[in-house]
């Protein structure tokens, strides 16, 4: 039965993030990114991760996204850039990094996948993903990160406002 | 299993039945009524079936066979797959917020709990929230893929807006968790049984913020920037035709009873009756037996919130009709720094209140 769900879901969230990789209009690519945020949200909620769904659905294809639409129109992008794939000379050493990043990141989740047991599934409590056991634990165990990141969170917010109001004035 | 299944179903079509069938066709003629009566005219009155004219209701008829009937255009250079879909991308989120949206509490019906709401999520209130942040996409893309200056300047407007106000609105939905500690939205109808309990009460400045707040979202005079006649010809929807734009001017009716429906639940005790627990209630209807008292209480339970729906309705049109439209940047000025300030300090004086109380 969850399977029944999960496998269309995961099928049409591969096949958005591939449409904004390869479509040519900003747009476009901007709206097969949110249907992806959409699906990968029905995959939390598969994964009895409520909270984080709808979290997933207000901050990123909510708000998020809607400013990216928002900069692509005021700048009326109509077409990208017709020029193909080229590999710029100056952005080589980047390039390699980030590639060697992502090469890191599909071997770790490859070990996690063929390490873990995948017939026996976890047993949840029934409070597992609920908005009050989250509240405990980021409030407990990891208010130190939690914290930090709102402070970081908060310099980049004070960043982004001096940065304009130095174009202003 | 299939009970529940037929229970839920019930409340589906119960819901669909209300909103779309029933409230979205009748306020199309009741603001063309209320409108009327406010300016001292006297409105809809024209359409007529063999001489009778049941006080302009046929217009609504005439108004859904013109939607049917007429052209579906679709301007030159418009990306026609966006075009298409944004009229449905703005209608969905307005009625969807129904699903999490209790229209009375919990009833013993032949030794069976029904919940009347279609679906008790952990994160009602949240999800309620979410829903409001995704019918942004609807009007936006609306105006971008019209191919139209008008049309793009109106959905910039739109973009612009529903992000200021969204902060505003979600800063509100804090204060009221604060106080009813939970999220689940028929758990804050519940919660309110007690008058003085009322979110109107706990949350005198939430509520005004909710509400103002909400009704920009919904881009209804005095908010509607984005659709300004008078400067961008209709805004998002200057291209659209037939039932393309019947759907935007439906969403925009039935966004006028889901708010009417969250501001009853948040902040005006729901389902409840002043100074009338559902106990007194059910002992009044104690000579039908369990399930016929309780059958009658939810009857009533029913008739008071649709009731309470309908009072904010007419308070939305009542606003629209008597304040003049604001000035765009008089619009994004009470967004940011006069609203949402204010909610900011509201959450704070909250929190202090609960925290001196415990």
């Amino acid at each position: 039965m969850e399977l029944l769900i999960f496998y269309p879901l995961a099928g049409l969230c591969v096949a958005l993030a591939l449409g904004v990789i390869f479509n040519n209009s900003p747009v476009g690519s901007a709206i097969a990114l949110i249907g992806m945020m959409l699906c990968l949200s029905g995959i939390f909620v598969l994964q009895q991760a409520h909270f984080i769904a709808i979290l997933q659905i207000i901050i990123y294809a909510g708000a998020i996204m809607v400013l990216f639409m928002f900069v692509i129109m005021l700048l009326n992008l109509k077409q990208g850039e017709t020029a193909g794939w080229v590999a710029r000379e100056k952005n080589l050493l980047l390039s390699i990094l980030t590639g060697l990043l992502a090469v890191g990141i599909l071997y770790k989740i490859a070990q996690v996948l063929f390490s873990g047991n995948m017939d026996a599934p976890a047993s949840l409590a029934d409070s597992f993903g609920t908005v009050a056991v989250i509240g405990e634990t980021l409030f407990t165990d990891f208010v130190l990160p939690f914290e930090v990141a709102s402070i970081l969170l908060l310099a980049a917010m004070i960043g982004a406002v001096v940065l304009a109001k130095n174009k202003l004035d | 299993m299939w009970v529940d299944l037929i229970i839920t179903l019930v409340k589906i079509l119960f819901i669909f039945t209300v909103t779309v069938g029933f409230f979205a066709p009748i306020l199309t003629w009741v603001e063309r009524k209320q409108s009327a009566l406010m300016q001292d005219r006297i409105g809809a009155n024209r359409a007529e079936i063999m001489g009778f004219t049941a006080l302009g209701l046929f217009h609504i008829i005439a108004d859904a066979v013109k939607m049917f009937t007429k052209e579906d255009f679709i301007p030159d250079g418009a990306n026609k797959f966006l075009h298409t879909i944004s009229p449905i991308l703005a209608l969905v989120p307005a009625i969807l917020t129904f699903a999490v949206v209790p229209f009375g509490g919990q009833y013993t019906l032949f030794d069976k709990e029904v919940n009347l709401v279609i679906s008790d999520l952990d994160v009602g209130l949240l999800f309620v929230f979410a829903i409001a942040s995704l019918a942004t996409y609807g009007y936006v893309i609306a105006g971008w893929s019209s191919n139209n200056n008008w049309s793009l300047l109106g959905s910039m407007r739109t973009a612009s807006q529903m992000i200021s106000y969204e902060v505003t609105m979600g800063l509100t939905i804090i204060g009221v968790l604060m106080v009813y500690e939970t999220m689940k939205l028929p758990e804050i109808g519940a919660a309110q049984e007690d008058f003085f309990r009322w979110g109107f009460f706990l949350q005198p400045l939430g509520f005004i913020m909710f509400l103002a707040a909400s009704i920009a979202e919904n881009k209804r005079i005095p908010f509607d920037a984005p659709e300004a006649e008078s400067e961008l010809v209709a805004g998002y929807f200057t291209e659209y035709s037939g039932i393309k734009f019947g759907m935007f001017f439906m969403a925009e009716f039935i966004e006028m009873v889901t708010i009417a429906a969250i501001v009853t639940i948040l902040f005006f005790g729901a389902w409840h009756i002043p100074f009338l627990t559902t106990a007194t209630l059910l002992s009044w209807f104690d000579f039908l037996g369990a399930t016929g008292s309780n059958f009658a209480v939810m009857l009533i339970h029913i008739a008071v919130f649709f009731a309470k729906v309908v009072f904010f309705i007419w308070f939305q049109m009542v606003i629209r009709w008597t304040l003049p439209r604001f000035r765009y940047d008089q619009i994004m000025k009470l967004g940011w720094k006069i609203l949402l300030p204010l909610s900011l300090a509201n959450i704070l004086v909250t929190a202090i209140v609960i925290m001196i109380l415990n």
